[in-house]
């Protein structure tokens, strides 16, 4: 079976973002990026798939973005693609989800892929449109924020998270697309030397009009820091003064010290 | 005037109570709106308007191939402007369907309207975009909570059929894997988050737990890393708790886990990230280290 795994690279969440000059998304300067939380389990699901069946089946890591996400490929494949994708895309920051769907189902189309796995969504947009378009634009069955996948024959079965915590069981025709929420597996750490054999596999490097990227569906009008609506007091210095000054807020503002804890 | 299709859901036989806050945003967008609902006769929406019906017992809870193609119905019926979800394990996994099926633009988790658009967040919730669609029918999701319930009378039901073909199966639900830890009725909650950064950090929140005679909570990373049990996990897919001091301990404040504590009294967050959307719900932010600030904050509380 031929498997395709999709990853996008996103900035890490606790650094400082700050508006470009156009205002329509974040200024890269100063941040540091990596494989999206999601699309780690998307690979780790793809790469066990391809460990269970053994034989001939072979795992595709795919990514949009400029130069900087030939690192995330390469982690994929330290992992156990076999083989990476890049389409190198300048623009793919401001891509609106149909665009960067149209680029995934046009190197996909013609390629059989038998399973395709994607993140439930990215930390930094978090459209979570992505992985369903497509499937949609495939044709292909689908079901997203799987935490339990097992794949047997031509159906694979996923367990979707609820709200709550409850799952609902569901099966899938083959071939499918599924959308990976985190907690699916246990994402593997690369090895030294899976990661020197990572830098042996093959690239492909495509342009999004090769493989016919269609117009955005949405424009962004603004982008902007949240400006927080409640009151947080935040408190810094040294930490015998910080202790001190947290547990005479706890005395004030709630009875937990008058009723024994803390004591 | 515009119109809106509004797309509630039902789940283990009920109907889902958050479709009262669409309604809410058709209001607050100005637009006339109606409804479509996969669901029961005894489970209906309270909705002053026509609402399109199908019944689940015939066509499926989650079947999503043939939720489509009914709301692809209702949506010849009505012609809308914009056909509205919830941003729900429902909503999520349909509206980009029925967007790809119309070739429309879809804004998801919108959290509000303004500056000729739709307002989302984005980048964990520290950064917001205002979202222009650019076709002449739009799909939205809505995140929970956003917009003001609505609720009506009876709603005017109108029959929807489709092919009933479908390539997704639902087989079964399974309930939460609770473990019998219930954090509900706790006075006070220390909890954990990805920022704790190391498994042996959790005594650490663990002994200020104690030094409150409070309980211990997590996020979601933390359980997923098996450093706390999946019963203490706190957030829209965990537990919901409302004690009286809340405190978090390297909890970045994703919008999952604050639906889970927002209910709480007195906020604590221990971050070494000022901006950590954990401050949009927190009284106090002390922005320190946890592995140094802990220790000293658990032993002047002993003392």
């Amino acid at each position: 079976m031929k498997i395709l795994v999709c990853v996008k690279q996103v900035p890490d969440m606790e650094g400082r973002f700050n508006p470009n000059a156009a205002g329509t998304w974040f200024d890269e300067a100063g941040l540091a990026f990596r494989m999206n939380d999601y699309d780690e389990f998307a690979v780790e699901e793809a790469v066990r798939l391809k460990e269970r069946l053994g034989g001939e089946a072979e795992v595709t890591v795919l990514s949009v973005g400029p130069d900087r996400v030939i690192e995330t490929i390469r982690k994929a494949m330290a992992m156990g693609c076999d083989r990476g994708v890049h389409v190198r895309d300048e623009g793919a920051a401001e891509r609106d989800p149909w665009q960067i769907a149209s680029m995934i189902a046009g190197y996909a189309r013609s390629r059989a892929y038998g399973l395709v796995f994607t993140g439930m969504q990215s930390l930094d947009r978090g459209s979570a449109q992505v992985g369903v378009l497509v499937a949609e634009l495939l044709g292909l069955s689908c079901a997203t924020t799987a935490v339990g996948f097992s794949c047997d024959g031509g159906t694979a079965t996923v367990e979707r998270e609820l709200e709550g915590g409850a799952k609902a069981v569901v099966r899938l025709k083959l071939p499918a697309l599924v959308t990976c929420q985190l907690g699916l597996n246990n994402p593997r750490y690369p090895t030294l030397p899976n990661i020197l054999k990572a830098k042996r596999r093959e690239l492909v490097i495509l342009t999004p009009d090769e493989l016919g990227i269609e117009a955005p569906l949405v424009a962004t009008a603004g982008f902007s820091r949240h400006e927080r609506s409640g009151a947080c007091t935040v408190l810094e210095g040294e930490l015998d003064g910080l202790a001190a000054r947290v547990i005479d807020l706890l005395d004030e503002r709630t009875a937990v010290l008058r009723r024994g804890g803390g004591r | 005037m515009k119109k809106a299709l509004l797309v509630a859901e039902c789940r283990q036989g009920r109907l889902v109570a958050d479709y009262a806050e669409l309604p809410g945003f058709a209001r607050a967008l100005g637009s006339e709106s109606s409804m479509v609902l996969v669901g029961y006769p005894e489970e209906l929406p309270r909705f002053d308007g026509r609402l399109h019906f199908a019944d689940a017992r015939e066509y499926g809870e989650y079947n999503p191939d043939v939720h489509k193609r009914l709301v692809l119905r209702a949506v010849e019926a009505e012609r809308p402007d914009y056909v509205v979800f919830m941003h729900s394990s429902y909503g999520w996994d349909l509206a980009p369907r029925v967007a790809a099926a119309m070739r429309a633009a879809q804004v998801s988790e919108v959290s509000g309207i303004g500056d000729g658009g739709f307002v989302t967040g984005c980048c964990n919730g520290k950064m917001r975009r205002t979202v222009r669609p650019l076709t002449p029918c739009a799909v939205l999701t809505l995140r929970q909570g956003a917009f003001h319930a609505e609720r009506g009378g009876e709603p005017r039901c109108l029959p929807l059929e489709a092919e009933k073909a479908a390539s997704v199966q639902l087989l079964r639900y399974e309930p939460p894997a609770g473990g019998g830890i219930d954090l509900s009725r706790a006075e006070v909650v220390v909890s954990a988050g990805r920022g704790v950064g190391r498994q042996e950090h959790i005594e650490l929140v663990r002994a200020l737990a104690e030094a409150l005679g409070g309980e211990v909570g997590a996020s979601r990373p933390v359980v997923d890393a098996g450093w706390l049990e999946h019963g203490r996990q706190i957030g829209s897919t965990g537990q919901t708790v409302a004690p009286s001091l809340y405190v978090a301990c390297g909890v970045s404040g994703a919008i999952q886990h604050v639906a889970g504590m927002k209910g709480s009294g007195f906020v604590i967050a221990i971050n070494t990230d000022r901006d950590a959307p954990i401050a949009e719900v927190a009284d106090l932010l002390v922005a320190a280290d946890l592995e140094q600030f802990l220790p000293v904050l658990i032993s002047k509380l002993r003392s």
